[in-house]
């Protein structure tokens, strides 16, 4: 683990895998609850956890390398079940991406519980993982200038929710009517990191 | 609708309201927004006696236009500029009473970028976790003010002393941004860090509220790679693949995936709000605190 400073009053804290990055994670909510971390913003991602609003950054940096992570807690969160057409119109480069049948990528994704890695791109969007690395995808050579809320897509190692309109280049599998972002909805995301994930397939939503 | 609101006449290049923005959601990839000159901001609230969370116009280059619909104190601020109220010049930098119904117009600014617009009471529209921010990266927020469109006042305090008359800085003539390197100075090249620590910039024409963009020597990386995403904090001076840094404002995204080479002190971001595009820029390493 190394704690990198950024700027005056931050610290990137940067592992070697998605595993440990949760686990830390995990471990700086933790502290925070129990009053031992005052900062304005836990802001986990793929390798690194960013920590923003410190007083003291170097003391913070100095303890965190000293200390041990223990692993992530057992996921004790409920799961949230998400219908989804698998009727996007990038299924079929998936599947060929894939080498199964077009049919298969549904039974294949929908077969996997996720897990929201980190946030970001728009307010509500997730980074989910859970697939095998086998079925990573490259973004879509051309973004498209519009996609519309509530599409399913794959980029990389991650699937991902539109919560509202706007260009992407993610590849498309299949549509959800479930509201990812509602601000006035308590809480407002529907996915937040750690959150459990599962698509339900439905043949018409 | 009540008397306390005011209609936009003449909107402007982009004039949008703005507080102290909704920092503590990056976590769900909400942006923190808020006034990018909140110095001046948080003057143009003294002058008017509101508290420094009350919701303030931010316009952009050419000021805009409103009518209230009942007498009200106003202060106008930032970027220096002509204001007049039915066509007649007003104090900028001072408070200023507005009869209802006269037209209260914010001109072009004489120089800088963005002139803040206080109204006694706040400017009242919904807030959106926590903020009345126009946030243009993400969409939260009222959406930036349009011709006709009407927007509500709070109610005024009474109990907050406001001030009369107060310095304000001049719009920078050269922009000189502080930086501490890393924590990604290790992706480019020690050729590199030391152009971008001793060359001239200037400030691009594509700068907005989400970063202010720069014309200059390209840096070139050390490591070619793909940086997985990672948090981003303001002040962040991101370098994308035409080598050009960027700093991040007030609406930049929470993660990114291109590397930071610095970070700008936070003191020296409202100045970077009022450069003009073609203002020159200097990054200048300095130790952490």
């Amino acid at each position: 683990m190394r704690a990198l400073p950024v700027g005056d009053s931050a610290l990137l804290v940067e592992v070697a895998s998605g595993e440990e990055a949760q686990a830390v994670h995990a471990e700086l909510l933790r502290r925070r609850a129990e009053g031992l971390l005052s900062v304005r913003e836990i802001v986990p991602a793929a390798r690194t956890v960013l920590l923003d609003g410190l007083t003291d950054p170097a003391r913070l940096a100095s303890e965190l390398t000293a200390a041990d992570v223990p692993p992530a807690p057992p996921r004790a969160r409920e799961v949230i079940e998400l219908p989804v057409r698998y009727d996007g119109p990038d299924l079929a480069d998936v599947a060929a991406l894939w080498n199964v049948p077009e049919r298969e990528v549904a039974r294949i994704h929908a077969a996997i519980e996720f897990r929201v890695a980190f946030c970001g791109f728009a307010p509500g969007f997730g980074y989910l993982i859970g697939l095998p690395a086998r079925y990573d995808v490259p973004r879509r050579a051309t973004p498209r200038t519009a996609v519309h809320a509530g599409a399913v897509g794959l980029a990389g190692p991650y699937t991902g929710v539109y919560p509202r309109a706007s260009p992407g280049g993610w590849q498309l599998i299949g549509t959800t009517t479930a509201v990812l972002w509602d601000h006035t909805r308590e809480p407002a995301a529907l996915l937040s990191p750690g959150t459990r994930v599962r698509f339900v397939p439905v043949a018409d939503v | 609708m009540t008397d306390s609101a005011f209609a936009v006449v003449r909107a402007g290049a982009l004039t949008t309201v703005q507080d102290l923005g909704r920092p503590g959601h990056a976590h769900l990839g909400v942006p923190r927004s808020g006034a990018l000159d909140g110095p001046a901001a948080a003057l143009v609230n003294r002058l008017v006696g509101n508290l420094p969370e009350a919701a303030v116009l931010e316009t952009t280059l050419n000021g805009c236009a409103v009518r209230p619909r009942s007498t009200i104190l106003v202060a106008v601020g930032g970027a220096p500029c002509p204001v007049t109220v039915d066509g007649r010049p007003v104090a900028w930098g001072a408070p200023v009473h507005v009869p209802a119904g006269a037209l209260l117009d914010i001109g072009t600014a004489v120089s800088g970028v963005r002139s803040y617009v206080a109204f006694a009471g706040g400017v009242g529209v919904e807030p959106v976790l926590g903020s009345r921010s126009t946030d243009l990266l993400s969409g939260l927020g009222p959406a930036p003010l349009t011709n006709g469109a009407i927007l509500p006042l709070g109610s005024p305090m009474s109990l907050h002393a406001r001030v009369d008359v107060a310095p304000q800085p001049r719009p920078p003539v050269e922009l000189v941004l502080r930086v501490t390197l890393g924590p990604r100075d290790d992706w480019f090249t020690p050729e590199a860090v030391r152009t971008f620590t001793s060359r001239a910039y200037r400030v691009s024409s594509a700068s907005n509220r989400i970063g202010l963009r720069t014309e200059g020597p390209a840096l070139e990386r050390a490591l070619t790679g793909e940086l997985p995403s990672e948090g981003m904090v303001l002040g962040a001076v991101q370098v994308p693949p035409d080598g050009r840094p960027v700093v991040f404002l007030a609406d930049h995204p929470t993660t990114g995936g291109y590397p930071v080479i610095a970070v700008v002190r936070p003191s020296d971001l409202p100045a970077a709000a009022q450069a003009v595009p073609g203002t020159p820029v200097r990054f200048v390493a300095v130790r952490r605190r």
